[in-house]
């Protein structure tokens, strides 16, 4: 029987052929917690009698969520966290290395095939790298700390096809941000969201991260991304994967086609992230904030539209922009490529490379009553830390192009090719 | 501590649809091991009065997607830790549903789900159903993975494997 990618990773695992519903108890190749996930994933394997990680090799943990701490209390968490990686030999990733999910592909914990297990929902944009991998709380965490395994439920699969080429000024956040609209913030609920196509066959690993990214917000258990055309970390390289794509003529619940063509840049507007609209709907909203960051959105190639938008620009009068990179090696690499410099001399602010202010604890809380363009994956009320702020979720580009206006704009025009002279021949 | 599997009353307080991990427990309050300072901002973002009016043993009756959002254990520690002895649900976000069995707070999906505020209902946990005590009507729950159903029955999953050490996946 034809088997979807999470079936097949799933039935390997479980040493027979599993399907959607089938529940496995299935060994764990990697597992993950920050500092918002891991202090309670400690508590809890204390109370379930653990005393030495299963597999500590297999463990990273990650200080990302409140980095560097912003007061003494999460100082101390920060501690626990490290003093529990000495005690058990468990790799720890200090303040400013950078966001858990892209320290997990960057450095390669995380590979197709694999069943991945991290303390963040945001665990399915590993789901770039062909990877089965599910975001769980605190004590499922520590489970996995305490027994190497975790028990699953085949999810069912929707399968998601994308073709076409992108216009100008639009990114694969656009598109994963039009699909969050048309299935819902609970459209795939306890679902795998698979991605082929020949479009996605030209993404980079960090665009395919997008897409794996948000379907958090459609509350799927883990997307998988076709690796067809993928170019593997390096940190991957010499490393052999079991077969983990889909069958021809698997069961699907649902299948979506998109041309990619057909986008515009999309923009989800306050307060949900399913709450999406074109941009040319929204163009003109007042904005007092944009941040570029997240485990989203600020890997190099997101750097580059948005320093493409501003250099040899300036931010509009009474806008900020705070900046945060995906990890400190894409920081080095927007420093050494000139586009740290372009966007700090068009008026950004950089903050350690973590989560910042998308969680709303620290480094950027909007006021009352302001707008933000954020780059990140939840406009919940309250989630930057103000309940009388209002968020809108969008692209690097669009929220520079807003930061350089002021407003919400089409950022379209920055990316089209410049009109031939009249009277030029081809 | 084990969850009592057989039936749970009380009054339910009703919220609606899509109520996220944000609105349960702010993020910024979420870093500390303190379950009582969870506890105390529960909802604020939500129904900043809720937390006062909420008496032990109290339920939550929510809408669809309960609980979508972040993945933060800190959501079903806040409604424990404030007294709250189950959530009903039309449905439930998946990390939730999941961290909720795992902390021992009884939970129940019950797609049909349809009670006022304050209703006194009787929660049947083993045998699947919610109903309105007032009104006699009966709910029917989804019935969870039997996993879950162990898990819950223990008081939660550190319990769990503490007692037992392993998973058992069969009835």
């Amino acid at each position: 029987m034809p088997l979807t990618a999470s079936e097949k990773i799933l039935s390997r695992k479980a040493g027979e052929e599993v399907r959607a519903g089938d529940i496995v108890v299935a060994e764990v190749d990697g597992a993950m917690g920050t500092d918002a996930t891991t202090p309670f994933a400690i508590k809890a394997f204390e109370g379930m009698g653990g005393k030495r990680v299963r597999n500590p090799d297999r463990l990273s943990l990650v200080l990302d969520h409140a980095s560097p701490a912003p007061n003494e209390r999460i100082s101390w968490l920060h501690s626990l966290m490290r003093e529990f990686s000495v005690a058990q030999g468990v790799r720890l990733y200090e303040i400013g290395e950078g966001i858990c999910h892209q320290l997990m592909v960057e450095n390669g914990h995380a590979g197709p095939g694999d069943v991945f297990i991290g303390a963040d929902s945001h665990t399915p944009t590993i789901g770039a790298l062909g990877a089965f991998a599910v975001g769980v709380g605190s004590t499922d965490l520590a489970a996995v700390m305490h027994t190497g395994r975790i028990w699953l439920k085949v999810p069912r699969s929707i399968r998601v096809e994308l073709g076409g080429a992108f216009r100008p000024g639009t990114f694969p956040k656009d598109v994963i941000l039009y699909l969050v609209g048309k299935l819902g913030i609970a459209g795939a609920t306890y679902e795998a969201v698979e991605f082929g196509g020949a479009a996605v066959r030209t993404l980079s690993l960090a665009g395919r991260m997008v897409l794996g990214n948000m379907v958090a917000e459609m509350g799927a258990k883990a997307a998988l991304v076709d690796t067809d055309g993928l170019e593997l970390p390096e940190a991957l390289a010499g490393r052999r994967f079991p077969d983990h794509l889909p069958d021809p003529g698997a069961s699907y619940r649902r299948r979506i086609t998109v041309d990619i063509g057909d986008l515009g840049a999309q923009v989800a507007v306050p307060d949900s992230p399913d709450n999406v609209r074109d941009v040319r709907e929204v163009v003109g909203t007042p904005i007092q904030m944009a941040f570029i960051g997240s485990c989203t959105n600020t890997r190099l190639e997101d750097l580059h539209a948005a320093a493409h938008v501003l250099r040899g620009k300036h931010l509009a009068k009474g806008v900020r922009l705070i900046v945060t990179t995906a990890s400190r090696r894409v920081f080095n690499a927007a420093l050494a490529d000139g586009t740290v410099q372009a966007l700090s001399e068009a008026g950004a602010s950089f903050i350690t490379s973590g989560c910042g202010p998308c969680v709303g604890t620290h480094q950027g809380v909007p006021g009352d009553g302001e707008n933000v363009v954020s780059t990140t994956n939840r406009n919940f009320r309250g989630r930057m830390g103000n309940a009388k702020s209002n968020i809108y979720l969008a692209s690097p580009a669009v929220a520079a192009a807003a930061a350089l206006a002021g407003e919400i704009v089409d950022p379209a025009p920055f990316f089209e090719a410049p009109a031939a002279p009249a009277g030029a021949h081809a | 501590m084990t969850t009592d599997l057989h039936v749970l009353q009380g009054r339910v307080h009703v919220v609606g649809d899509n109520v996220d991990t944000d609105r349960i427990i702010p993020g910024k309050y979420t870093k500390t091991l303190d379950t009582s300072e969870l506890a105390s901002h529960l909802f604020e973002d939500y129904d900043p009065g809720l937390v006062d009016r909420l008496r032990p043993g109290d339920l939550v009756a929510a809408g669809d997607n309960f609980g979508c959002g972040s993945s933060r254990e800190q959501a079903p520690i806040a409604i424990k830790a404030a007294g709250v002895q189950c959530v009903i649900a039309r449905s439930f976000a998946r990390i939730f549903f999941r961290n909720a069995i795992n902390v021992g707070l009884a939970v129940a999906e019950v797609p049909e789900l349809d009670v006022s505020d304050l209703a006194a209902v009787l929660v049947d946990l083993r045998g699947g159903t919610v109903t309105d005590v007032a009104t006699g009507k009966v709910f029917s729950a989804t019935r969870m993975p039997a996993v879950m159903a162990h898990i819950l029955a223990a008081g939660g999953l550190q319990a769990y494997l503490k007692a037992g050490g392993d998973y058992t996946v069969s009835e």
